[in-house]
């Protein structure tokens, strides 16, 4: 039995926000499918009581001095955008028309 | 000898001597990536004429008197996962093609400082996820021991770059392997530094926990030379360590290993490494025997679970960080014709801009941490990656390094692997487990497979922050390996 479907695919490739052709969806559960089969062996280990690690360093909490400090001009922090209006990230519409 | 050939630690001397300028060593360099690189496709980006100024710089500094350090005015390739404020960087990847980023990483303007000169940007698969280079989108890096073969990856443009003689060094990043597996099939040594030893500021993200700057260099001494150059405390990244950079240099130097306890990992081993692999390292055991170790076998019971485990953390955090590739701020945008919502232009957009393998990982990664999957999938892997490290450190009471083979293959041929992402993964099965517990790790050359001729690495695993003891163990494996070669292994790649 197939782990992932490729609905799934189409509702993770949505959730990932990622217009995928058809062909790539049906590629994509074919592979997907074969890979989580294969990490799924992580079941195998008996680690109930075992605390998870999100990282390998045991830090917390670092915090830096709250002082002002010198950073991008607007001119640098738009420098990469796509479409720049009045000092602004100028994007397409955000809210439906009927918004 | 030519410029080219020499290590980065004698370029320095040169340069800092007067015997040679800083100019005529970039001059030198340049001109071979002129006649290698059509071959080798190592670089995205190449900046003469900055480097150039970079060196005349470092020349004026030095017939002024100022004292600098001992790579000042040596060449580097720097990995294009890097920002650097005057070169494009496009982490291998389609949706920052073109991209100018307004500021340097931290790794950048260390390098800077320590007057490396930057020569341009290397090759890597997309974010930095792939093991061959294929993954990048501005076509893949050939292996100079045979161009038809993989460079590694995701650093394969700074691996094929330090082998082909187009740089003597370079940078590196190393998420689950992708410093040392690259170093291995190129026959150079490659390092992958302890978590937090070297700053990500800067450095664009693929898996945050995972992440790890390091150097590449034709031998050990000049890779500890430039991991002192660019690692330390950086208040810009809240993971990095603040503590001293562990005595690498002095320990490439001291390159002994007499009494030092020396584990072979069992599991690491067997069904799956290619038969010349395995012997080149039984070798390196023996080798490492005859120069005074006491060599043991360990257990590390769960490093069998670190390849399923990594395909689950990894691919988890990338989902997450990927998501910064909106088309609203910097990069690629697509579909924007007016009509279309700001939810429809980042989809198209990061359709049109990301390759497959990224598109794969950011899926995974959303399946993985999707409420009802996320305990079974997540969730284990992070409590797998604990007893990784628990393993680790039951094994460091008993030793003073483990080894194993660096990856099970030497390098294979572009395309074997190309749409067969299980196979692929593979070929970091030996080196994720450093990744997930943050420990030291080197790869350094251990000889040519019988079968194919092709590099054979040997890995050398440390502590946290035990960086210098991998530096030890690889200058006596070098030095003593190079001793019964005649000169580098490298020395033994076909001319280009």
């Amino acid at each position: 039995m197939s782990a992932i479907t490729r609905d799934e695919v189409a509702h993770l490739a949505r959730l990932s926000r990622l217009a995928l052709a058809d062909e790539e969806l049906d590629h994509f559960a074919a592979q997907l499918d074969q890979i989580v089969g294969a990490v799924a062996r992580v079941a195998e280990v008996a680690a109930d009581d075992i605390p998870p690690s999100s990282h390998a360093l045991p830090l917390t909490n670092v915090f830096r001095p709250d002082e002002v400090r010198p950073s991008l001009t607007p001119e640098e922090a738009l420098s990469g955008a796509p479409a720049v209006e009045d000092d602004r990230f100028r994007v397409p519409r955000i809210l439906g028309e009927e918004a | 000898m030519s410029l080219i050939h020499k290590t980065a630690a004698e370029l320095g001397k040169l340069i800092a001597s007067g015997e040679a300028s800083a100019v005529e060593v970039a001059q030198a360099h340049l001109d071979r990536i002129t006649e290698v690189d059509s071959k080798v496709s190592a670089f995205l980006h190449v900046d003469a004429e900055s480097a150039l100024a970079q060196a005349r710089s470092v020349d004026e500094r030095i017939a002024r008197g100022e004292k600098l350090g001992p790579l000042a005015g040596v060449p580097i390739a720097h990995k294009d996962v890097f920002t650097t404020s005057d070169m494009p960087t496009t982490a291998g990847s389609k949706i920052l093609e073109g991209w100018r980023p307004p500021y340097d990483a931290t790794v950048t303007r260390r390098l800077r400082e320590a007057g490396l000169v930057i020569l341009g940007k290397t090759n890597l698969d997309e974010f930095a996820m792939g093991s061959s280079t294929e993954n990048s989108a501005y076509g893949p890096t050939h292996n100079p021991w045979d161009l038809s073969r993989i460079p590694g990856g995701s650093s394969g443009g700074s691996s094929a770059a330090v082998a082909s003689y187009e740089a003597p060094l370079s940078t590196g990043t190393d998420t689950g392997g992708s410093i040392r597996q690259p170093a291995a099939v190129t026959g150079i040594v490659g390092m992958k530094p302890t978590y937090g030893g070297s700053s990500r500021y800067g450095l664009i993200a693929f898996a945050s926990s995972l992440d790890t700057p390091g150097p590449f260099a034709r031998n050990v001494l000049d890779a500890a030379l430039l991991q002192e150059a660019f690692s330390g405390h950086d208040a810009l990244d809240s993971t990095s360590i603040d503590a001293p950079v562990p005595p690498v240099v002095e320990a490439a130097r001291q390159a002994d290993v007499a009494g030092l306890r020396v584990g072979v990992v069992k599991e690491f081993g067997g069904d799956g490494y290619q038969p010349g692999v395995l012997a080149r390292f039984h070798e390196a055991v023996d080798l490492l025997e005859s120069l005074g170790a006491k060599v043991v076998e360990v257990s590390c019971p769960t490093f069998g679970y670190a390849l399923p485990a990594y395909y689950l953390i990894a691919p988890s955090e990338c989902s997450s960080n990927l998501a910064r590739f909106d088309a609203m701020r910097y990069g690629l945008r697509v579909g924007d014709d007016g009509t279309r919502s700001a939810e429809e232009v980042m989809a198209l957009t990061r359709a049109a801009g990301f390759g497959p393998e990224v598109k794969r990982r950011i899926m995974l990664g959303t399946y993985a941490l999707s409420s009802g999957y996320y305990d079974a999938y997540y969730g284990q892997a992070q409590k797998v990656r604990t007893l990784i490290s628990r393993d680790f450190e039951a094994a460091f009471h008993q030793v003073d390094v483990l080894i194993s083979p660096t990856t099970p293959t030497t390098a294979f041929p572009i395309g074997e692997r190309a749409d067969d992402p299980m196979a692929m993964y593979l070929a970091d099965l030996c080196t994720i487990p450093s990744n997930l517990a943050g420990n030291a790790a080197i790869s350094v050359p251990c000889g040519l497979a019988d079968e194919d001729g092709l590099p054979v690495g040997l890995q050398i695993m440390a502590p946290v922050l035990g960086d210098d003891r991998c530096y030890r163990v690889g200058a006596a494996v070098e030095r003593a390996f190079e001793g019964r070669w005649g000169g580098p292994l490298l020395a033994k790649a076909p001319a280009l």
